[in-house]
């Protein structure tokens, strides 16, 4: 469904953030993208949505197909009508308007009234805490209902792929499962999902496939279940040191994380 | 001896009523001027320093359609009034599509460069425009043709100016009309827009959509501002001139005051400087000696300073504004 291969982004023609990365995401899957701060995992997804701009960055090589068509020359607008819908890292709600504004705003590429009507009542029926609070200023919400909004708003275009960046950013843990089950949910609704995470517990437990990266590249990349019994992955992003030892101190996996790279 | 105090209670009440009625249209025209302003500087993050002179192609428009071309009476029956009207509108309407070229000539290409630059254009622009206008309205005094030209009423023994009861409804309106706009589809995307670009950008907002909007309404409501600041009491019995094109800069300490990014602050901002200006200037008069003359014009910036002083971004204004 989505495509990417060897994607190259360079920002402010000077800074390489993205080297020749290569993922996909098949029609109906979870796909995990996980990997450290300044990976470029947020710059994938602008790369995907055409964000690119707005931070004076730009694709110097490779491609973004979606459906076969090739999208990474579009605009903003055009993609997201192609069925592509974001959450943004942060959430990024629009504090000052309401809860049904910030939901109209999301529906902003929809002229069918109807259509919109139906994917504000899911909305709605899948989180009842913004059904109680529609008229509300959203900025007045509390963390976890704010990333419920950011959810709700990328879900007003009934995407066919939905791409969440870091959705558990900040969030309790009792917070952080409700989101990875509403991912679930979404999912099983038939939109595939690009989840770009750095607790790369909560994605992989529910992804299909998974892919890691750093500095720009994909360093490796294979079935969810398989990435979470990997002993690297389990390391470097579970926080735990083999079968059943106790974890290190943390100066020593400071020592360590020097050292090594990921197959280098 | 006793009629003498009856007559003076009966006068300064006259005189009160008067002053209200000066000031609430004064701040009637400041609100419609700062809401222009704040409009343009929500979507784009821009202070138009051209608005005075598009104010000042309002007036010249209106001259042209409703003089000139005797629109839309040459067509239409009925009364004078109903025909101004219509041609108030036109020449708003006019004045937008004049603002949309404007800025899809000189503001679209700069999307993404730094604001400073942005603001510095309109600057060249109020220039540009102005001098243009200046000579078309200078070489042939322009006639605006207000129905009601510097007619006035009586309250009591208080007249009042059928100018300042225009201004107060065209305020009333266009108020109205934004805030209903505001809450429709394209109102809400102009406020995610002016909120987060990029989240808005993200919802596939067009923001260069966005930009052409604010520009329209805020080319609109100069025009607006600057016919109905041509009327009797303010300029010399309803004649385009220059006056309009400096008559906007009047209105920035209202915009400040208020805060640049809020609807309701305009209307705050410019109701609470027209009645500060007015109220000064009619009650401060004996100490003129002392504050000095056209003192009422300084004013509006010493309570700007004021404001600033306690609240940097303004009454109603967001705390992240930028600076210009």
């Amino acid at each position: 469904m989505l495509e990417i291969a060897n994607l190259e982004v360079v920002y402010n023609e000077v800074v390489l953030v993205l080297r020749g990365l290569s993922i996909e995401v098949p029609e109906g899957d979870i796909v995990a993208l996980l990997g450290s701060n300044g990976a470029g995992k947020t710059t994938t997804t602008r790369a995907i949505t055409g964000l690119l701009d707005v931070h004076e960055g730009k694709v110097t090589k490779g491609s973004v197909t979606f459906n076969g068509e090739q999208i990474d020359n579009k605009n903003p607008s055009t993609i997201v009508r192609s069925g592509i819908s974001q959450v943004l890292e942060g959430r990024r709600i629009f504090a000052e308007l309401t809860v049904d504004e910030n939901l109209t705003a999301g529906a902003i590429t929809s002229k069918d009234k109807a259509a919109i009507k139906t994917a504000h009542e899911r909305v709605m029926t899948m989180f009842p805490v913004l059904a109680e609070r529609r008229k509300s200023v959203a900025g007045y919400l509390s963390g976890g209902e704010q990333q419920m909004l950011a959810i709700g708003r990328a879900l007003m275009v009934d995407p066919k792929l939905l791409i969440l960046d870091e959705p558990s950013l900040g969030l309790a843990p009792k917070l952080v499962a409700q989101i990875r089950d509403t991912i679930v949910e979404i999912n099983k609704d038939g939109t595939s999902v690009l989840l770009i995470e750095q607790n790369a517990n909560m994605a992989l437990s529910i992804a299909n496939y998974g892919y890691i990266m750093e500095t720009g590249k994909i360093v490796m990349d294979g079935v969810a279940s398989k990435l979470l019994k990997d002993e690297d992955v389990r390391e470097f992003y579970l926080g735990l040191h083999g079968e059943g030892t106790e974890r290190k101190s943390f100066k020593d996996v400071k020592h360590y994380k020097r050292r090594k790279r990921w197959l280098s | 001896m006793t009629a003498i105090p009856v007559l003076l209670a009966a006068s300064s009440v006259d005189t009160f009523i008067q002053t209200l009625f000066k000031a609430l249209a004064l701040g009637s025209l400041y609100s419609i001027l700062a809401l222009g302003f704040v409009l343009i500087f929500k979507a784009t993050q821009t202070v138009n320093f051209s608005h005075g002179a598009l104010a000042l192609a309002g007036t010249w428009f209106l001259s042209m359609i409703f003089m000139d071309w005797d629109i839309p009476g040459r067509w239409l029956p009925g009364p004078n009034w109903l025909h101004w009207g219509i041609a108030l509108l036109l020449a708003m309407l006019v004045t937008a599509v004049f603002g949309l070229i404007i800025e899809r000539l000189t503001i679209r290409p700069m999307i993404g460069e730094p604001v400073f630059s942005m603001a510095v254009i309109t600057l060249g622009l109020e220039v540009m425009i102005r001098v243009i206008a200046d000579d078309a309205v200078m070489l042939t005094p322009r006639t605006l043709g207000i129905p009601w030209g510097s007619d006035t009423f009586k309250i009591g023994g208080a007249s009042v100016a059928w100018s300042y009861i225009a201004a107060v409804v065209m305020a009333a309106f266009v108020f109205f009309v934004i805030w209903r706009f505001l809450r429709t589809r394209t109102g809400v995307a102009m406020q995610a827009t002016a909120f987060d670009q990029e989240a808005a950008l993200a919802q596939g907002i067009n923001v260069g959509m966005v930009f052409a909007i604010a520009w329209a309404a805020g080319s609109a409501l100069a025009a607006a501002a600057g016919i109905f600041a041509s009327m009797s009491p303010w300029a010399a019995a309803g004649v385009a001139s220059r006056e309009g094109a400096f008559f906007a800069f009047r209105a920035l300490p209202a915009v400040i005051v208020g805060g640049l990014d809020s609807v309701p602050g305009a209307l705050a901002g410019g109701m609470l400087i027209g009645f500060v200006e007015i109220f000064a200037g009619q009650y401060l008069s004996g100490q003129a000696g002392i504050l000095g003359y056209g003192y009422q014009q300084v004013i509006p910036y010493v309570v700007m300073l004021i404001a600033l002083l306690i609240k940097p971004y303004g009454l109603f204004g967001t705390e992240e504004v930028r600076r210009v």
